[in-house]
């Protein structure tokens, strides 16, 4: 059974089709990535999944529910994280309070708890806090705890937000273009880590632009372009596909 | 910890005051700041929505009136004409209703103080509540100008109907009882209880929103305020929270209202004015925006030599010009341009 089922699903922003009847899935505990040239609809088929768009038609499945009309939140609540393609961390906060925000989805304390301070609220607060100190620690960026997380070098920040996004205890988590920014070192770092988190038993599904990340880590390519999905399958026989090569380095006739 | 702290300093502080005018014979002064404090449980709630919640609201005066004008108005208002109402009656009976006579001996029958407070409250809260639903969906610039429409409407209302007495406001309105023995009323001989009373909402106020922002709702204010999209990516239902935020903050404006308007005795149509929620935004970014306590000391502050006549019939421009300089030299508030850091770095440079 699959944990995330993406059913032809379309959408339309006027005249641009970008996103053009894809279907694929996402089966639990693999890293599966979804790559193509610039314009290909990566980002805008990763906030259908994550709500953010709405879709014209289609059905997006996680774990054999329907989530495709439910607000970003709600989608949040079900399971689902995300990071963003341009760290969007919370200013003003530090890392390990944007860590804390993460722990929403697990956390209840409302106006009236937090009003009033009540004993009820105490004992959860703490557990906020150390399971984000315990996921600083996860991914190496617990001295940067009370650090304001916006002043960090731009590695960490995108460390500091897989753990904010891992706080809810997601069992899918979404990247968007992790690499995104990164040099090669970072990037070989931010690949460590996905496979770490991999390891924790969650399911990754991310969008990336750089080749040599979705080759080494994941388990799974779906290759678009166009908004067409035109390849589904391994990352050795990805490398393989002619239309694949075909749209990523030029016809030979050209 | 910390606000604990920091609230026993503020009670000291406020005892301290008083003892001080107590025995330098300036007891006056008391007046303004019991004054000021209301002012500043207004401003402390706008902070919440604004500073921390990051949507401006330029409609607060709005529900501070909404507060002022429906208690001045039903306690006021003389019910004794319609006493033989099955309504009027049923109030009565429920003992709702107070029987006085006025100047001449009339009988005056109005409606109770607790009862005109919590009519007055609730309504604020609920037109809070219905302005507050589409108007913060939109952001920015464009939330700015709805709620300075709806600022505009309150105080179009207040200037035209006879009900809220026109440009002449409510008059004559009686002391509200809190407590038997705590009474809100400006007569002389309860200057000092009134400065204590007022001083103790401000207290209770800065107690639930200071627990507020250090809980897990106040850090998905925060986030909400840093980024709405990453927050609702985090499972924060940002519509409600702005919502639920917005409709605390009326609920403080518009008790802030209703206690100042039964210390005055009365109410005008210039506490709705627009150059009062100009002036209460520009506070709470003096105050550094997402700090309670700089919008309450700048609040007590600027309201105090406001009221004391210090800046004299240039009152508002002077709140203009604090305004652009703030936003211009120190966008975080005064509080955080940090001068006795920056004193000490320089003389230890010389």
């Amino acid at each position: 059974m699959a944990l995330l089922e993406v059913t032809n699903v379309n959408k339309r922003f006027g005249g641009l089709h970008a996103v053009n009847d894809v279907t694929f899935s996402v089966e639990k505990g693999m890293i599966k990535a979804v790559i193509g040239p610039n314009g290909a609809g990566k980002t805008t088929l990763f906030n259908l999944i994550s709500g953010n768009l709405p879709l014209n038609s289609g059905k997006v499945l996680f774990d054999s529910k329907e989530i495709q009309a439910l607000q970003p939140h709600q989608i949040a609540n079900c399971g689902i994280s995300r990071t963003f393609q341009n760290i969007k961390l919370f200013p003003g906060m530090t890392a390990l309070e944007n860590v804390m925000v993460g722990r929403h989805t697990q956390s209840r304390a409302g106006f009236f708890a937090g009003m009033f301070h009540l004993p009820t609220s105490w004992s959860e607060e703490k557990e906020i806090r150390n399971k984000s100190l315990e996921l600083l620690d996860l991914l190496e960026i617990e001295q940067f705890a009370d650090a304001e997380a916006t002043s960090l070098a731009f590695g960490q920040q995108r460390a500091v937000e897989f753990a904010r996004a891992l706080a809810s205890d997601p069992q899918l988590l979404l990247l968007d273009e992790p690499a995104a920014g990164l040099n090669i070192y970072e990037t070989a770092e931010i690949a460590r880590l996905i496979t770490k988190i991999q390891s924790q038993g969650i399911t990754v599904l991310l969008v990336e632009h750089d080749m040599s990340l979705v080759m080494d880590i994941s388990d799974e390519i779906v290759v678009l372009s166009f908004g067409r999905k035109i390849a589904e399958d391994q990352p050795s026989a990805i490398q393989k596909n002619k239309e694949v090569i075909q749209i990523y380095l030029g016809d030979d006739d050209a | 910890m910390r606000q604990y702290f920091s609230l026993g300093f503020l009670l000291a502080l406020v005892v301290l005051v008083q003892l001080i005018t107590q025995w330098t014979d300036t007891a006056f002064y008391l007046t303004q700041l019991t004054m000021s404090a209301y002012y500043s449980l207004l401003i402390i709630g706008l902070c919440t929505i604004m500073g921390y919640a990051g949507q401006i609201s330029l409609g607060h005066a709005g529900f501070f009136a909404i507060g002022g004008y429906l208690s001045a108005g039903l306690t006021t208002h003389n019910l004794a004409p319609f006493a033989d109402n099955a309504f009027a009656s049923m109030l009565n009976k429920a003992g709702l209703l107070v029987a006085s006579q006025d100047l001449y001996g009339d009988p005056l029958l109005t409606l109770h103080p607790w009862a005109a407070c919590f009519i007055a409250v609730s309504t604020a809260l609920l037109i809070a509540l219905a302005l507050g639903g589409p108007v913060l969906k939109l952001k920015g610039h464009y939330l700015a100008m709805a709620t300075l429409g709806f600022g505009i409407i309150i105080y179009r209302i207040a200037m035209a109907t006879p009900y809220f007495g026109e440009a002449d406001g409510l008059s004559g309105v009686p002391s509200f009882t809190l407590l038997p023995g705590v009474t809100v009323s400006g007569d002389f001989g309860a200057r000092t209880s009134n400065y204590y009373i007022a001083w103790g909402a401000v207290l209770i106020g800065m107690l639930l929103l200071t627990n507020l922002v250090n809980s897990r709702m106040g850090r998905a204010l925060r986030a909400i305020h840093g980024s709405e999209e990453a927050a609702q990516a985090m499972g924060v239902d940002t519509a409600r929270a702005k919502l639920l935020t917005f409709v605390l903050s009326a609920g403080y404006a518009a008790l802030a209202g209703v206690l100042l308007t039964h210390y005055n005795g009365s109410i005008g149509p210039s506490e709705a004015g627009i150059m009062k929620s100009v002036r209460y935004v520009a506070i709470v970014a003096i105050g550094g925006m997402a700090h309670l306590w700089g919008a309450l000391i700048m609040g007590t502050l600027l309201n105090f030599m406001s009221l004391r006549g210090l800046f004299g019939s240039y009152d508002d421009a002077v709140f203009g010009c604090i305004l652009i300089v703030i936003m211009l030299f120190a966008p975080e508030g005064i509080l955080r341009l940090h001068l006795w850091q920056r004193f000490k770095k320089d003389k230890a440079k010389t």
